[in-house]
């Protein structure tokens, strides 16, 4: 009895012992984010002023804002997820409507895969390779075409996922009405799966307002505004890049700043996506 | 006259058919086109990074992978720094990362009351979607600093009398360096390895676990025993889905790490990644076989990552059709 007993408290303070892992591994996990949003908070708030959105970024030791960064980065986005993710729901629709069961969907969903997870840098060196060196310079489409292969796989991913969760009885009650295969995908399956698919495109835009990597060598980056595409553009996270790894006070100020206001950028676009899926799908 | 009016109106019912017709056929293609245009991307990536770097592979051949020279100026380029430092920080990202993400899944389907999981999980998701730029300027600014006055100094007084290991803690500490960016990279893969796992976890069915704890199995038992063996291949497969995150993280590594072409023994001494080698240095390079060299990298890169993500979404798949079954 002396020996089981022993036994039983070896069990339970061994269990004691990991279960107490577990809470350190979570709050191991869980420290890191309070950590970095605080640091965020308290260096980047103070450089928040409204010059920050009116001027455009200084030479080292002058007054200066991110306007033209932040216009680049939005003007950036917009274009890669205009280009992207039309092409993403596109490949998202055949998979799951038209070749659900195909040998080409199984490939597709494979190649898929691989590009969602793959370098990003490789994709800039990939799109420097066919749109900047033949070209001869760089240019903000270069930047918003590298975006656009970033935002495609997340699209692909979850258009195919939300339209094969779409009842097959509903495309069938469509079907029997006579309507024809394209119009049913349209105004049937899009429609019941809407929530879905936009909730894939705001993930992917969240992805690439953060994405700093395939930009460097393909937007590049522009200490002056402009909206000219076929020029080299400014862009938040390349000149956060530059500025935080300069030895100017004001420069790295200014990437505090910048950095808080697009982590808070992606953070509620994270957080939105989640609310949508959740208010169409309460269970 | 109302005849006419019939048979045009049978026309147009016959224009409007046909016109439906064009619509389906034009809307299939359209989405046939899109599939086949992912597969162009990925065909597209590997023959421009091929072509991209024939120059530096004529130049030096299979020698530019265990080379370790990287000298701009003389034109001489080797890959070998650049990969080791890629494996190894990946390496220790995946020695912190792993054990802290299974242990936050076992937190999260076995110990954490209900009301809490969908806050904690969605407060570790979330550490996915700050941009690596963040993590970056953060690791270098606040964890760099912070690491050189207190963790490194200590494990060099630790590990100093240890033969072996004091070559592998060598000092002095730079904040900057090999360690530090593993680190990064573990904070960074954690709610990549921590989502795939929690979701392998809950797909164990309850039966087999209420036995186990029918018999008198602790928690601990439970998840080793039980849940663990059941789900090794899935666990696997979001650990190597994790790894291939690590080997090809850019912007952070390029702030943490040091950027220092040279192999040491020591895991606090800066050293260098691919991915941070190219960011840095592309747009610098001057010459041919600089670029070549550097997307030469690239590719050995890209090879690297696929094998491990063709192999994490093999294992995944394998888990999903025991799941289907």
């Amino acid at each position: 009895m002396a020996i089981s007993m022993s036994r039983y408290n070896a069990r339970r303070r061994r269990n004691r012992f990991a279960v107490a892992l577990c809470f350190a591994a979570t709050g191991f996990g869980l420290i890191w984010l309070v950590l970095i949003l605080a640091t965020l908070l308290w260096n980047g708030l103070p450089g928040l002023t409204p010059a920050l959105f009116t001027e455009s970024t200084p030479p080292p030791g002058s007054e200066g804002g991110l306007l033209n960064a932040i216009a680049g980065s939005l003007i950036l986005t917009v274009l890669g997820t205009v280009i992207g993710a039309p092409i993403g729901i596109l490949a998202g629709t055949y998979m799951a409507e038209y070749g659900r069961f195909s040998r080409l969907s199984q490939v597709v969903r494979f190649v898929n895969d691989i590009l969602l997870s793959a370098p990003s840098i490789v994709i800039g060196l990939f799109i420097y390779e066919i749109l900047v060196a033949p070209l001869g310079h760089f240019s903000g489409w270069a930047g918003a075409v590298s975006l656009a292969v970033l935002v495609i796989p997340v699209v692909v991913r979850t258009t195919e996922d939300m339209l094969s969760m779409v009842p097959g009885q509903m495309r069938e009650a469509a079907a029997a009405l006579g309507l024809p295969r394209s119009i049913i995908v349209r105004s049937i399956t899009y429609r019941a799966a809407k929530a879905g698919i936009v909730t894939g495109v705001l993930l992917a835009v969240a992805r690439i307002s953060g994405e700093t990597a395939p930009l460097l060598f393909t937007a590049l980056n522009n200490q002056f505004w402009s909206t000219n595409l076929n020029e080299p553009m400014a862009s938040l996270p390349a000149v956060i890049f530059q500025f935080a790894l300069s030895p100017y006070a004001d420069w790295q100020q200014l990437a505090w700043t910048g950095a808080l206001i697009i982590t808070f950028a992606v953070l509620v676009l994270n957080i939105g996506a989640r609310i949508l899926v959740r208010s169409r799908n309460p269970q | 006259m109302p005849r006419a009016r019939s048979v045009s109106r049978e026309e147009r019912l016959a224009i409007r058919l046909r016109g439906f017709r064009l619509g389906d056929r034009v809307f299939h293609s359209l989405t046939f086109l899109a599939a086949i245009l992912v597969l162009a991307l990925l065909s597209g990536v590997i023959v421009s990074l091929v072509q991209g770097s024939l120059p530096a592979l004529h130049a030096f051949g299979l020698n530019f992978i265990v080379t370790e020279v990287w000298n701009p100026v003389g034109d001489r380029f080797g890959a070998l720094a650049a990969i080791v430092g890629t494996l190894v920080t990946s390496a220790i990202a995946m020695l912190i990362g792993v054990p802290v993400s299974i242990g936050i899944a076992i937190f999260l389907t076995e110990l954490c009351p209900m009301w809490l999981r969908r806050p904690i999980a969605i407060a570790i998701e979330l550490l996915a979607g700050i941009p690596s730029i963040i993590y970056g300027i953060w690791g270098l600014f606040v964890l760099a600093p912070f690491l050189q006055r207190t963790l490194e100094p200590w494990l060099i007084a630790l590990f100093s009398p240890i033969p072996g290991l004091n070559l592998l803690f060598a000092g002095p500490p730079f904040g900057v360096g090999v360690f530090t960016a593993g680190l990064i990279l573990a904070i960074m893969v954690l709610p990549f390895i921590t989502a795939v796992t929690r979701d392998v976890f809950s797909s164990v069915p309850p039966v087999l676990k209420e036995a186990a704890y029918g018999l008198g199995c602790t928690t601990w038992e439970v998840s080793r025993q039980v849940v663990l063996p059941y789900t090794r291949v899935g666990v696997t497969g979001g650990i190597m889905l994790g790894l291939g995150r690590a080997l090809g993280e850019t912007m952070a590594v390029t702030f943490v790490i040091g950027n220092a072409h040279r192999l040491s023994a020591s895991v606090l001494a800066p050293g260098t990644t691919i991915s941070a080698t190219i960011a840095n240095e592309f747009n610098e390079a001057v010459g041919d076989l600089y670029t070549s060299s550097l997307i030469a990298l690239g590719l050995i890169l890209f090879v690297i990552t696929f094998i491990v993500l063709a192999l994490a979404r093999y294992m995944l798949m394998r888990m999903e059709r025991r799941a289907g079954a």
